[in-house]
């Protein structure tokens, strides 16, 4: 049922790679983001639960 | 800046805390009955609604599902209001929310037992059912991002993210998993069919432990362990890293439940590959749980909410750490199919999932109340009789699955199997089984001391159902272009939406080969589809839950060779919706047992296995013997097959009772001729056709439909 819907797609086959690389750019992103973030915002962050 | 008055609701957390623990009680009950089911077939009482085949669906659902869904809904009720500082959205969709779940759990109550399933573990609800759950969940969701939209913190704190993506995820892995053509009002067929639907099945068993059983728990882990060590999470980063990852990353490792089986090799390997890679976002979320009680140990000591949460969050640990390693081929070969799957399984359930619901509930209970625990002495006892009895359960079913392993595995000097009666491995096994329930036994009577313990709390002190507060209206034009995360993060909408994308891209890529390349299911040209007494048998064999039991997967081991015979190809299952591949053998693998025996076996077994093989554990089928099968929807059935793809000639729906009955004579002859006093309209001769059928095909003797 689905084979023949999905075999109908032209190139089908780059899909993949470009899930990998959003996969990857992804987590560079999210890395250097990290690593580059305000400490205070964190710590607000972190406070919310005692927030009264 | 105005400051708003409004309360939280806390009725509704109560209503579902209660739901988690009566369902949790009934669902920890029907788990020690199955346990000693298999300790003495008496237990399955001789009665088909009680028999171990129908009992354990009830129990997987029962805990998953009623007492850990509930639980979920608890703990997010609570947090997500007071962390948004807003009421839940709408008291309306809170209430239609938790009737709705409590009427899918009596649904799935009424319906297992009656042996409606589906036959696809963890979702075997019948599809009126799984409908139902789509528009509770639905309703969830608009009630849960109505609260995230109309918050006063324009923040969204971390809890919230791991709740975004248990509501996004569980709603896709449910819809996926039961796409099924009804063929009456308590029966279908799902449209995928052999190693599609083990794909897509196990795709969704994974990540219902993923995105049922772990992310809302973490969610819940980071609101209440830091409100209750009086002390915020331990690294906010590491939570940041340990989200993202953990969602990209669960949602790809499915096929390691189906190693060494007809699924294509790359798609092992994926699955493996991502499991191993799991560790770090698992033990990166244990490690920030643990490390938020740095300085704070000696609390530990003092408040048992804290050894609860203590014990749950190193029982994640424990698991997560055996979960990838149970995914490298060489531990899984031998842990597969056995009980060490199952001690696996607890330490998430009992220890996990369990203590962290009564460590929130200890905590939560007496506050809502505006009261203090009544007992701490009982509550201590709760967690010293409910540890114990983990470790009696996992340390007797980790001797048992290893035995057992091994006892298969075993040749003799002579290279031929040392153990070749099956049966053997079972009994060797049968005192841990005790043991096994002994450790149930010792768990659940902890809860029911917390039961005692909390309706006195609830009695020494009143509800508070609407909690006032107060905040500060959240600013409308509020935009903070100064950080990515930060951007994102007050914006549910287009989190939620990536976090969708996140998993979906995931699932897409582990499946859509299998759909799409032809090369990856070589198809067999003697494989037939099932003729319509082979079929009716087949829907008797889901009905029983034979599955629960026994395989339909012979690995390419020699152990399993010589013992069950030609290992099992993708292309032969390529008629079978649902697929019944079963994922533990309690009893033998039975993909060859066709033509293994003469039908006369098969009566003689099914009306009593004792009589054939003294000291099996196997309930009696005597029922299969006087009920007369039900071919009412017979044509329906073939119709929906040949809307799946089953080639069957068309108008063959016309034809098939009449196949049917011929078949059935034939068989009922047979029987009658070795003296069994059997009639051809009985369900036995339809489970017998079947049975005989099984594994048959790729041997060329097929009696299955010729197609043109």
């Amino acid at each position: 049922m689905f084979d023949q819907i999905l075999t109908s797609i032209e190139g089908i086959a780059i899909y993949p790679m470009f899930s990998l690389g959003i996969f990857f750019l992804f987590f560079v992103g999210l890395l250097i983001w990290v690593m580059k973030v305000d400490k205070k915002y964190l710590d607000k962050m972190s406070e919310i639960p005692f927030e009264k | 800046m105005v400051v708003e008055k409004f309360s939280y609701d806390n009725k509704i957390v109560r209503d579902f805390a209660i739901a988690s623990i009566v369902f949790g009680v009934v669902g920890m009950l029907v788990g020690l009955l199955a346990a000693l089911q298999l300790f003495n077939p008496i237990h399955n009482m001789a009665n088909q609604y009680t028999t171990f085949g129908r009992i354990r669906p009830l129990h997987t659902n029962a805990v998953i599902f009623a007492f850990v869904g509930n639980a979920i809904f608890m703990g997010l009720y609570y947090s997500l209001q007071r962390v948004c500082k807003a009421r839940m959205f709408s008291d309306v969709l809170s209430k239609i929310h938790f009737w709705g779940w409590q009427l899918i759990i009596v649904s799935a109550v009424a319906t297992l037992p009656l042996g409606m399933t589906t036959g696809k573990e963890y979702a075997e609800l019948e599809w009126p059912i799984d409908i139902m759950i789509a528009i509770v969940w639905v309703v969830f969701a608009v009630n849960m991002f109505g609260t995230i939209f109309k918050r006063r913190e324009k923040h969204i704190y971390v809890a919230v993210w791991f709740y975004i993506a248990t509501v996004v995820t569980v709603a896709v892995l449910h819809i996926v998993n039961s796409v099924e053509i009804p063929v009456s009002f308590f029966k279908s067929y799902p449209v995928y069919a052999g190693v599609q639907d083990a794909l897509v099945q196990w795709w969704y068993g994974h990540n219902a432990v993923a995105f049922f059983l772990t992310t809302p728990y973490l969610g819940m882990m980071y609101y209440f362990l830091p409100k209750m060590a009086g002390r915020p999470v331990y690294s906010y980063k590491l939570s940041i890293i340990h989200f993202w990852s953990l969602i990209f990353i669960y949602i790809w490792a499915g096929p390691h439940h189906l190693l060494y089986s007809a699924l294509p090799d790359w798609a092992q390997s994926l699955g493996v590959a991502f499991s191993i890679m799991l560790l770090a976002p698992s033990w990166g979320g244990m490690i920030n749980g643990l490390l938020t009680l740095r300085g704070a140990w000696d609390k530990v000591r003092d408040d048992v909410t804290l050894k609860f949460m203590v014990v749950a969050i190193t029982c994640y640990g424990m698991a997560t750490f055996e979960g990838p390693m149970l995914s490298l081929k060489n531990v899984n070969a031998i842990a597969h199919f056995t009980d060490w799957i199952i001690a696996h399984v607890h330490i998430g359930a009992l220890g996990w999932n369990g203590f962290l619901t009564f460590g929130i509930l200890y905590w939560l209970i007496p506050r809502i109340y505006k009261t203090t625990l009544y007992s701490k002495k009982m509550a201590a006892l709760h967690f010293w009789i409910g540890t114990l009895g983990i470790v009696f359960y996992a340390a007797s079913m980790y001797w048992a699955g290893i035995t057992q392993s091994l006892m298969w595995k075993q040749f003799t000097p002579f290279g031929i199997l040392q153990y070749p009666n099956f049966l053997e491995t079972v009994i060797a096994i049968v005192p841990m089984y005790l043991i096994r329930a002994l450790g149930g036994a010792m768990y659940l009577t902890g809860v029911i001391v917390m039961v005692v313990n909390l309706i006195k709390t609830a009695k020494q002190g009143s509800l508070e159902a609407n909690e006032a507060a107060e905040a500060p209206a959240l600013e409308k034009d509020y935009v903070d272009k100064s950080s990515k995360h930060r951007w994102l993060e007050t914006r549910p909408g287009k989190f939620a939406l990536l976090a969708t994308i996140a998993i979906i891209i995931g699932g897409a890529i582990e499946m859509i080969p299998t759909f799409m390349i032809k090369s990856n299911i070589p198809t067999i040209s003697s494989v037939k589809p099932y003729t319509p007494l082979e079929l009716q048998g087949r829907d008797l064999y889901i009905r029983e839950g034979c599955y629960n039991c026994h395989s339909q997967m012979i690995r390419p081991f020699r152990s399993e060779t010589e013992r069950y015979g030609e290992y099992s190809k993708a292309g032969e299952y390529v008629y079978d919706h649902p697929f019944q591949w079963g994922s533990k053998r309690i009893g033998p693998d039975l993909m060859r047992i066709g033509k293994k025996y003469p039908n006369l076996w098969h009566y003689n077994h099914m009306e009593n296995p004792q009589n054939v093989s003294p000291g099996s554990i196997m309930p009696v089928y005597t029922w299969l013997l006087k009920q007369n099968l039900d071919n009412s929807t017979l044509e329906s059935k073939i119709k929906v097959m040949q809307t799946l793809g089953v080639p069957y000639a068309p108008g063959y729906e016309k034809q098939a009772l009449q196949d049917l009955n011929k078949q059935a004579e034939e068989i009922a002859q047979d029987l009658q001729k070795s003296g069994a006093p059997a009639q051809s309209n009985k369900e036995i001769i339809a489970l017998i056709a079947y049975l005989q059928r099984m594994g048959t095909d790729i041997k060329g003797d097929t009696t299955g439909v010729r197609v043109k």
